[in-house]
């Protein structure tokens, strides 16, 4: 494979978009591509936007992706997939998360929640929606949402072949582990 | 083995591999997590953080004197901070090896300005290195080191965000142990008194013309030959950014010394292609140089000088080239802009704050900064680090001084007073304006992610130690007024706040709860306890008011429906600030 492929997980400060991009990105390395990692945020950690992009291939130059060139955009957050979508290939995929966080001015009432984003970004593109929370909850975990979304990520990406309970074994807690690999499995089988 | 690490991460990595034992730091983003990679290295490298960038650097500069392997990291508007030793260092020269990184911040994520640090290198006549990846970041680590003993004099490594901040593969290496230089007592070589500094300015410029044969040897700058059509000269993450654009359809020329820049390698790339493109992020750094040797080329008149460099800009400016794009309605996206975090003990006091009429609040750099914004709107200006104190006084004295009755309430946070803070206290003190010069004590570094403070009790490298007591101080310094309240008692607070605009003297207060996101020590532990806990509305009390609303916690949320407030169980932290503004007492402390 010598293309360039682009992936793109966008959320909101706090829902773990960066440990998935982490996990993945290992999964990627070890499994002998070149990978470029980035995590784009400004003052994230106080509920701002956030985006991770992985970048694989036999060699990858920059580390960030532009406008129209995500092979795939998966959206921790209802609201941050309509903000990314100028980012996708026009014959790109989207995973969308059923999972709305409003912001600040949407708190106070000052703004509106967007209305029938899921619909609006499914007549443009490939469009799969899950409600990861949903499934993490059931898993008995709703922290493990991003590792459902990442399941579901490798499975649309054709991924399955990377030995990822192993990746995920090095790289989290180990009381975290089988939890992880549950939400794993559980996102490529729901996709 | 090979591993995915940052730029940060790998320069970490490279001060660990090239013998260093001494690097410091004050944190910043995007730079902050170079120290925090170093100090698990605590056999081999003393990792500390500084007050502020200048001691970081005085530090090091003290470790390279005595013959160490030292290091300073700081993020670009940090090295302003430090401008004033790095000149004169510039002219002495070290002893053991030493390397300055300065991380910038195209784009402005989240500094208070857009500035090319490469001006730096030229500017006190260093020689700089520019990585564009984290193998070089960690690689230029130690060329830098042995660059700057062979040629006497610190190195600047310069980084931009996107090394600092993006991943990829590293081949590890071992770390060279090398000891300790002897230190000879040499005042002529490092004494700039102005007699020595004359003579240290001559050796400069000679330095200078060594350096310059060094930049057209060294395989740092290399040519890569394709199709010559198209020539690039590029350095850093756009050489990136060109290489992706372009690939293997233009020869580039690519530049990782970039001070002094090789204008002989440069002239004869020039003279091999068609046409030639300078493609650098920001300023024309190079652009400029090449141009004043009177070669052609193409650069900022395609390329703008302003934001984060990325391929597309490069497509769009160079080849005319849009990608298609899906087109879909964004009209009604709603921004998501960063706010206090919910449970947050600043709110308290920007709560008060915002209440107060006639009064100007010069803000600093932290999160407390978040007090400029929507519903809070507390603060008036943000400057730079540790200026609020000071422009707070300015800005009294000459308020008083025109009969105006407006005052002066300076908002500031621990870190940020240690850093140059305490220095414009001591000016107040001493020139006796009657400011407010509020104290934001949350028993840690927030913004750039819970770093340890000569506040804390703690260091970089987990050892318990000396925690200053920030009233002493203040009072030490000369402030007679010196009161601490806890910010999430709102009466506390408004009662302080009262009695010292009420004063006609200078009065600091200081407000001393721990940031929520904190993971408490020990001695938080002793002295907050286990506070958390959780709030909830009773909906059929609540008049939707939006008092609490008011207060901009995120965990609040006006429901249009209802027309009442509820409120988030995931993020309240119980803090009972908005239990305190709700006018009909619907809210209620639920849980501990
Ligand atoms: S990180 Fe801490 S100090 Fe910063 S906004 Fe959040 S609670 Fe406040
Ligand atoms: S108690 Fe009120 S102000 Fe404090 S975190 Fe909870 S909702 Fe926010």
């Amino acid at each position: 494979m010598t293309e360039v492929k682009n992936i793109l997980l966008v959320g909101v400060g706090g829902q773990g978009t960066i440990l998935a991009s982490k996990i993945l990105s290992t999964g990627l390395m070890e499994a002998g591509y070149d990978v470029k990692m980035s995590e784009i945020h400004g003052m994230s950690q106080r509920g701002g936007s956030v985006t991770t992009q992985v970048r694989f291939g036999e060699e990858v130059y920059s580390p960030i992706i532009g406008k129209g060139e995500a092979d795939i955009l998966v959206s921790f957050e209802v609201m941050e997939a309509l903000r990314w979508l100028d980012h996708l290939k026009p014959n790109g995929k989207m995973v969308i998360n059923d999972y709305k966080i409003p912001s600040v001015p949407i708190l106070t009432g000052k703004k509106n929640y967007p209305k029938g984003v899921i619909d609006r970004i499914k007549e443009k593109v490939d469009t799969t929606v899950l409600n990861a929370a949903k499934i993490a909850e059931e898993l008995g975990n709703v922290r493990t949402m991003n590792i459902v979304l990442l399941g579901s990520l490798v499975k649309a990406m054709g991924l399955e072949g990377i030995d990822w309970e192993e990746i995920i074994q090095k790289t989290v807690k180990e009381k975290f582990v089988h939890m992880n690999i549950k939400a794993l499995k559980a996102g490529m089988e729901r996709l | 083995m090979k591993k995915l690490l940052t730029g940060n991460e790998a320069v970490a990595r490279g001060v660990y591999e090239a013998g260093i034992t001494f690097a410091a730091a004050y944190p910043g983003t995007p730079s902050t997590e170079i120290l925090e990679n170093i100090a698990p290295y605590k056999e081999e490298i003393i990792a500390e953080w500084a007050p502020n960038e200048k001691v970081a650097l005085e530090s090091a500069i003290g470790a390279s004197i005595v013959g160490a392997r030292a290091f300073a990291a700081m993020k670009q508007v940090g090295v302003n901070v430090a401008a004033d030793p790095l000149f004169s260092f510039a002219y002495t020269g070290c002893n053991g090896g030493i390397v300055l990184v300065s991380a910038d911040e195209p784009g402005i994520h989240s500094s208070q300005n857009e500035q090319d640090n490469r001006m730096y290198a030229k500017f006190a006549k260093i020689p700089m290195l520019e990585p564009s990846n984290s193998q070089e970041a960690k690689d230029m680590v130690k060329d830098a080191i042995k660059i700057s003993e062979m040629y006497d004099t610190i190195v600047l490594l310069r980084m931009t965000t996107r090394i600092c901040h993006s991943k990829s593969l590293v081949e590890l290496g071992e770390r060279e142990e090398v000891g300790k230089k002897p230190y000879n007592k040499n005042p002529q070589k490092y004494a700039t008194t102005p007699a020595y500094a004359r003579k240290m300015r001559v050796r400069v410029e000679e330095r200078i013309k060594k350096l310059k044969s060094f930049t057209e040897e060294t395989p740092l700058n290399y040519f890569e030959w394709n199709k010559k059509k198209i020539g690039i000269i590029s350095s850093g993450v756009a050489y990136q950014h060109a290489k992706e654009v372009f690939g293997k359809s233009a020869s580039y020329l690519k530049l990782g010394f970039t001070f002094p820049l090789p204008m002989e390698k440069i002239k004869a790339f020039a003279a091999k292609v068609q046409t030639l493109y300078v493609i650098e992020e920001v300023e024309p750094y190079m652009e400029e140089q090449i141009k004043a040797m009177g070669i052609k080329c193409i650069g900022k008149e395609k390329i703008p000088n302003i934001g984060e460099l990325n391929a597309d800009i490069i497509r769009k400016g160079l080849l005319e080239e849009e990608k298609p794009l899906i087109e879909c309605d964004t009209s009604d996206l709603v921004g998501r802009p960063p706010t206090l975090c919910a449970g947050c003990p600043h709110r308290g006091l920007f709560y008060e704050l915002s209440k107060k009429k006639n009064i100007i609040v010069t803000g600093d750099i932290g999160c407390y900064g978040l007090g400029v914004a929507d519903p809070l709107n507390a603060v008036d200006t943000v400057i730079c680090m540790g200026a609020s104190v000071s422009a707070g006084h300015g800005a009294q004295k000459a308020l008083s001084k025109h009969g105006d009755h407006m005052r002066a309430v300076s908002v500031i946070g621990d870190s940020t007073f240690f850093h140059t803070g305490m220095n414009s206290l001591l000016d107040i003190a001493y020139n006796q304006s009657n400011t407010v010069t509020v104290i934001l004590d949350n028993r840690t570094t927030g913004m750039t992610g819970h770093q340890e403070n000569p506040g804390t009790g703690y260091t970089l490298q987990g050892e318990k130690t000396k925690e200053i007591d920030i009233p002493t101080l203040c009072r030490a310094i000369g402030i007679d007024h010196v009161k601490v309240v806890n910010p999430l008692k709102l009466e506390e607070v408004k009662t302080a706040l009262n009695e010292a605009l009420n004063l006609d003297e200078p009065s600091v207060i200081i407000t001393r709860w721990p940031c929520v996101l904190k993971k408490h020590s020990d001695l938080d532990i002793d002295e907050f306890g286990d506070y958390k806990g959780l709030c909830e509305v009773d909906k059929d009390q609540c008049i939707g008011c939006k008092k609490c609303i008011n207060t901009g916690c995120p965990a609040l949320h006006f429901d249009k429906e209802s027309k009442t407030v509820k409120i988030d169980k995931v993020q309240c932290v119980g803090c009972e600030v908005c239990v305190q503004v709700c006018p009909v007492h619907a809210i209620k402390k639920v849980g501990e």
